[in-house]
């Protein structure tokens, strides 16, 4: 660093500065970050924790210290087979949101030449999030309906004879929707990591004579891995607490864990439903953990 | 305002004293007056906060209300949990509640309803027997739940108990009400429907829809479990443990035989089942029944032998009106009864407490279409002037009487309410 330093003026000047010590520095800086982050992250939790533990009636909750909001949530067999049929779907729609993205980030990064088209594709991908995730949605009522245009097209072309039944309000129909709201939320993060690959390592691969199939399992794969955790991330935390596609698509058929509590909280039982709230938050960050340790994000970014 | 109050002493005909602002409100009301008065002097204009589930959601009243007597309503709505909450925990939000009879029974005893004197009111004698004795005609059978009788009478200001018969202290004040039963779509089903068993025909797999909202499903299901002689209830608004898991019992095996294509929860899901044809008989509103009927397509509100389920709600007093704003509140009731929001109620299908005065404000065609159960003579129009039915319809289930006086069970709290959601959810997650 270059100093300039004017006579007789510098001198006096930095007498009277502050001198912090070097942590105290640290810890300034990192201060609004954590106050944000305390105030709107750890502080409803905690309150999420605390009522968790409280009683309840019809109309009002009463600060207490009693577990059966857990036993209750935990004991009963409807819960299980609710975060069974949830973690159903979180896995359904990753394996499957992990195809496509993988396939389309692919097909971007390394097939689309010039720059300009890659943002101008990447672009049209997201144009569907320009309308509200519900409308997205509701839209495929219409289409998969017993009278929706997939089955008058069907019956009308003579494939079947009857209008299928499970197109709608069924597993299939919750999947489906699901697969169609949150496979950008893949296709960004590998693009993006796709996009920070050095071309000379896959052209090295070429020269020392690897398939094209090589190419792709050795090179890019193992180098697209922390954008398939951030996607990955972000898919399964989104199924975990959706409730409103199972609800709508399910037609009320099928639970999930978040339309669990929302039922809670719908009938003024937050305590039951903070309950909820603390387990499913713990599953999540196991899950999320789980992740962590099969691709260290933080490594490859 | 102010200038017209000053001319409002004595002589006056209903209709002007309607007109006239709030300040005249405690003159009008009667016997509160003499301590009212200065007081509403001081406090006018007149504002009541009006929450709840029913007729709050209805713009026009306010706005009728305001132009009639001055009043400012603000009002709330919320869904009917939500009500209940509000009642007992936020008493100070709110001088009017507008909530249903079961809701009533459960908050009531907390104390932040007072009770209003029958003297003070003005149509009491005009309100329907139904909610007084629970009997609309002399024979009626009276209806198992929380019938409104029961629960619409206190012995004293102060009593958390409800009276057994009628007596001078009214809890609420009837306002709108309705019988329920089963929409089908007459030209899917393909033969009479008669009885709420029909809904668990095997013809009818996978094409069929109840309601998920618990208090009133489980009501639903309690009809279609007694009508297929399943089980005989002592009282299906007020379950056992037994009885509660019997029926949900059933409705889990229904749901695995896959009996049931969708649960709805909100009223523009059960229109858009029944519209689309994904059901073809279902739990439904009446309101929506009309809104399926309005986009063309063929659908019945069908009456069946077992009878109605039905519901009804009032308005009650928030327990801190005194003075100047009990009176308003006194006289926002009486207007309330006095016709203009009768004739409103009744022509959008429901049904009004205090008949006679609603029947002022409609022609003698809506009176007999709506009412009588007569075919209408020329259009039936919507309150908002939209061709509800055509010329010559007659109303599903016929009249008034035929519909009110067919009730089976009231909408109602069970005392094993906790343990019923609890069994409900596990329904719904199966």
């Amino acid at each position: 660093m270059v100093e300039v330093r004017l006579l007789g003026v510098g001198e006096p000047k930095q007498k009277r500065e502050l001198r912090l010590p070097g942590w105290l520095t640290s810890y300034l800086q990192a201060t609004p970050l954590a106050l944000v982050l305390g105030a709107f992250l750890l502080l409803p939790i905690l309150m999420i924790v605390t009522v968790s533990f409280w009683d309840y009636d019809f109309a009002q909750m009463y600060p207490d210290f009693v577990t059966f909001n857990y036993t209750e949530t935990l004991g009963s067999w409807v819960t299980w087979k609710t975060y069974l049929n949830t973690l159903k779907y979180a896995f359904l729609v990753w394996a499957i949101t992990l195809f496509i993205g993988f396939w389309v980030a692919y097909f971007l990064a390394f097939h689309i030449r010039t720059a300009a088209m890659q943002s101008v594709l990447f672009l049209i991908c997201t144009v569907p999030f320009l309308t509200s995730n519900i409308i997205r949605m509701i839209s495929w009522i219409p289409v998969l309906g017993r009278n929706g245009l997939v089955n008058s097209a069907l019956v009308g072309s003579g494939v079947v004879s009857q209008p299928i039944e499970w197109l709608l309000y069924s597993d299939f129909a919750v999947a489906l929707a699901m697969v169609h709201l949150y496979t950008l939320f893949m296709v960004t993060p590998i693009f993006n990591t796709m996009m920070r690959i050095d071309r000379s390592l896959v052209e090295a691969a070429r020269d020392a004579g690897a398939s094209g199939w090589q190419i792709l399992t050795n090179v890019i794969i193992p180098l697209s891995k922390p954008g398939m955790a951030i996607g990955t991330i972000f898919v399964v935390t989104l199924v975990m607490a959706d409730f409103s596609t199972v609800q709508v698509m399910s037609g009320g058929q099928s639970a999930s864990v978040a339309l669990m509590m929302k039922n809670q909280m719908s009938l003024l039982q937050y305590p039951a439903a903070a309950a909820n709230a603390v387990v499913l938050l713990i599953i999540v960050l196991l899950m999320v953990s789980a992740i962590l340790r099969v691709v260290d994000i933080r490594k490859e970014l | 305002m102010t200038t017209e109050t000053k001319t409002t002493k004595g002589g006056l005909t209903r209709r002007k004293l309607l007109k006239t602002a709030s300040a005249a409100v405690g003159l009008a009301a009667g016997s509160g007056a003499i301590t009212g008065f200065p007081t509403i002097w001081a406090q006018n204009p007149i504002t009541l906060r009006q929450f709840g589930t029913g007729v709050s959601n209805i713009n026009a009243i306010a706005e009728k209300c305001k132009e009639d007597l001055g009043i400012t309503l603000e009002m709330t709505a919320t869904d009917s949990d939500a009500a209940a909450q509000r009642a007992v925990t936020q008493p100070n939000s709110y001088d009017i509640a507008d909530i249903e009879y079961w809701i009533l029974k459960k908050v009531y005893p907390t104390g932040v309803i007072q009770p209003m004197e029958t003297a003070k009111l003005k149509y009491y004698d005009k309100v329907v027997p139904l909610f007084k004795t629970g009997k609309l005609l002399p024979d009626s059978v009276i209806a198992q739940g929380t019938a409104p009788h029961t629960v619409g009478y206190v012995e004293s200001k102060d009593a958390k108990t409800f009276a057994a018969g009628e007596t001078e202290l009214f809890t609420m004040m009837p306002t709108i009400y309705n019988a329920d039963t089963l929409g089908i779509r007459p030209d899917l089903v393909g033969r009479e429907i008669t009885t709420w068993a029909d809904i668990m025909d095997p013809a009818f797999k996978g094409k069929t829809s109840i309601l998920n909202i618990p208090s009133i499903g489980i009501m639903d299901a309690a009809m279609i479990m007694e009508a297929m002689g399943n089980i005989t209830y002592a009282d299906k608004g007020n379950m056992t443990k037994e009885e509660i898991d019997k029926t949900i019992d059933f409705l889990i095996k229904a749901k695995q035989d896959g009996q049931f294509r969708a649960f709805w929860k909100s009223f523009d899901e059960s229109v858009n089942l029944m519209a689309s044809g994904e059901v073809v008989i279902q739990s439904m509103w009446s309101p929506a029944v009309a809104a399926v009927r309005s986009k063309g397509i063929a659908c019945k509100y069908q009456p069946l032998k077992e009878g109605y389920r039905s519901w009804g709600g009032g308005l009650g007093l928030a327990s801190h009106l005194s003075g100047a704003q009990l009176d308003a509140a006194y006289e926002y009731i009486n207007w309330y009864t006095s016709g203009w929001v009768g004739g409103y109620l009744n022509r959008q299908g429901y049904y009004s407490a205090a008949m006679d005065t609603a029947k002022e404000f409609m022609t003698a065609d809506e009176w007999g279409y709506w009412i009588e159960g007569k075919p209408a003579a020329g259009d039936i129009l919507s309150p908002e002037g939209k061709v509800m039915e055509k010329a010559g319809a007659v109303r599903d289930g016929g009249s008034f009487e035929e519909r009110m006086g067919k009730v089976a069970c009231w909408n109602s709290v069970m005392d094993e309410d906790r343990y019923m959601v609890r069994r409900w959810n596990e329904f719904i997650a199966a």
